[in-house]
């Protein structure tokens, strides 16, 4: 029973590493970027959530709200200050600007919060499930976490496979100048991409800081560097990869803290990365890299 | 009357300049054809004009509208298609899909479908190859959903980078014959091509372009009884 119970904690912490891949891949997939910054949105609207639910003492359902609202707005406007300029400039140079982007945000968030943990409320008040005559306790953010996961799946598939928003943003993840032909604003689609990915990063930091309630300016650095590895890992630029990478790096790393080491877990869950990356460049469900002459 | 002027343009990639100041016009209803060797900057002309790359220096009037300085995403609206060199179709995506994101900018649903079943009618190919993912097609078939896609947005000025680039004879000619039926139902055309030959018997008007600059321009059939032309350009 114990390794169930290990399994279902690793599938929910998976749950949260792939909502927030779904940030980095698609904006990856889009703007053929890495948004290194990612994982300090989650901690901006962790702390935005915190404010209004702990600090103001308001439902947190509007907590989220405004946490989604406050990350969607980031998103876009870093986007639009710190990436935008740089959209013919060579990847190396994006890829520094997001890092200074995310020293930015931590460095922000310690101004004004500080250095110390803050208590994160859990936004999910339910009861947890008990199984298997009380052999068996599945915690209710557990729950919630992966039915979120699952939601915003479909979601977003239905979104991008629907919608004409979503096929322009398939059409520029092919081919930024053809989309452009179609009539496509390619500014205007990967300024969507940030926001939705984005604010996901908020309903990740919700769900994240609900699990594990220690809040700090750093507390979004660790998992966006994990989520980063299930995008890479399920394959980046995928969808259903992410959501694949997500799933099994949180139970490879639960597991691991579970039966083997929990100072090695981490250690753990990159060599596999690493070994998953030697055998297929691509990632489990990665496109093939086809350079056409 | 001139629905496309391109005036002086000036087109440069870093310090290298790839247009050195070229003028031509296009006239509402004609096929307009631009032929050279490779590099001779064909594309980066068509490129320029879809805002693709920007100018340097130079005007480009569409329609009476200088548009050197629009986004190229917003003259699909205004009527400008353009049929990319090397056909840039959406490998992943379905033959459907490609088709309408052709009309993405297109708010009329019903007409929008009614556009769908013409060019449908055109290319039967692609209405039986509907849901396959465009990357499966043969380079035919590939450029006839690449003009599909284009006549989508119903384009009042249509250019054409390389067509017949890397088909067999077979399709050479059907593609041919569809670009002289595309200006036939009232469509002007703006044609880049190698295959000087081909360009040249459907054109009205040509202009020879080497190394950025424009070194002939006339009457297409007068063009190609020109000796020079023959020589550079028409031997097989």
């Amino acid at each position: 029973m114990s390794f169930l119970s290990y399994f279902i904690s690793g599938v929910s912490l998976g749950a949260v590493y792939a909502i927030i891949a779904l940030g980095y891949t698609m904006v990856y997939g889009i703007a053929r970027m890495l948004n290194f910054a990612h994982g300090d949105v989650i901690m901006v609207g962790s702390f935005v959530i915190f404010t209004v639910v702990s600090t103001f003492g308001m439902n947190p359902f509007i907590g989220i709200a405004a946490g989604v609202l406050a990350c969607t707005l980031l998103g876009v406007t870093v986007e639009r200050i710190a990436y935008r300029p740089l959209r013919e400039a060579t990847s190396l140079a994006v890829l520094i600007t997001a890092i200074g982007v995310s020293y930015f945000l931590q460095n922000v968030a310690l101004l004004i919060f500080g250095s110390n943990a803050h208590q994160f409320t859990s936004v999910v008040s339910l009861p947890n499930l008990v199984l298997a005559g009380g052999n068996l306790t599945v915690s209710s953010t557990a729950i919630v976490t992966i039915i979120s996961c699952i939601i915003i799946m479909i979601a977003l598939t239905a979104f991008i496979n629907k919608t004409k928003m979503g096929q322009a943003m398939l059409a520029v993840s092919e081919d930024r100048g053809a989309a452009s032909l179609m009539g496509i604003d390619v500014n205007k689609t990967i300024a969507v991409t940030f926001a939705i990915g984005s604010a996901l990063a908020a309903i990740a930091g919700a769900l994240l800081c609900s699990a594990y309630p220690s809040l700090t300016p750093y507390t979004g650095s660790m998992p966006g560097i994990k989520a980063f590895t299930a995008a890479v890992f399920g394959g980046i630029g995928s969808i259903p990869g992410a959501l694949i990478g997500g799933i099994v790096l949180g139970v490879i790393e639960n597991l691991s803290k579970a039966y083997i080491s929990s100072q090695l877990s981490d250690a753990i869950v990159f060599a596999v990365l690493i070994i998953v990356l030697l055998v297929r460049p691509t990632g489990i469900l990665g496109r093939k890299i086809n350079e056409k002459v | 009357m001139a629905i496309l002027e391109v005036r002086d343009l000036e087109v440069c990639y870093g310090v290298i300049q790839a247009i050195k100041g070229i003028s031509f016009t296009v006239n509402q209803g004609e096929i307009i054809a631009l032929i050279g060797a490779n590099g001779a900057g064909k594309t980066t002309t068509l490129q320029t004009i879809t805002g693709l790359i920007p100018a340097k220096a130079g005007r480009i009037i569409y329609n009476g509208t200088d548009i050197t300085k629009t986004p190229g995403y917003k003259l699909v609206s205004m009527g400008i298609a353009h049929v990319p060199e090397g056909r840039r179709v959406f490998a992943e995506m379905t033959v459907l899909q490609n088709l309408r994101m052709g009309a993405y900018t297109r708010k009329d649903k019903a007409e929008v479908d009614e556009t769908l079943k013409s060019i449908y009618q055109r290319f039967p190919r692609l209405e039986e190859r509907k849901n396959q993912p465009a990357g499966t097609l043969s380079g035919g078939e590939q450029q006839m959903l690449a003009m599909g896609r284009a006549l989508m947005s119903r384009p009042k000025l249509m250019l054409m980078d390389e067509p017949s680039m890397g088909l067999s004879p077979i399709y050479v000619n059907e593609i041919f014959d569809i670009i002289k039926e595309i200006h036939k139902s009232g469509t002007t055309v703006l044609l880049v091509e190698q295959n000087a030959k081909k360009a040249l018997s459907i054109a009205d008007k040509a202009y020879v372009l080497e190394t950025g600059r424009i070194v002939l321009s006339g009457d297409a059939r007068e063009m190609m009884d020109n000796e020079q032309v023959k020589k550079a350009y028409l031997s097989e």
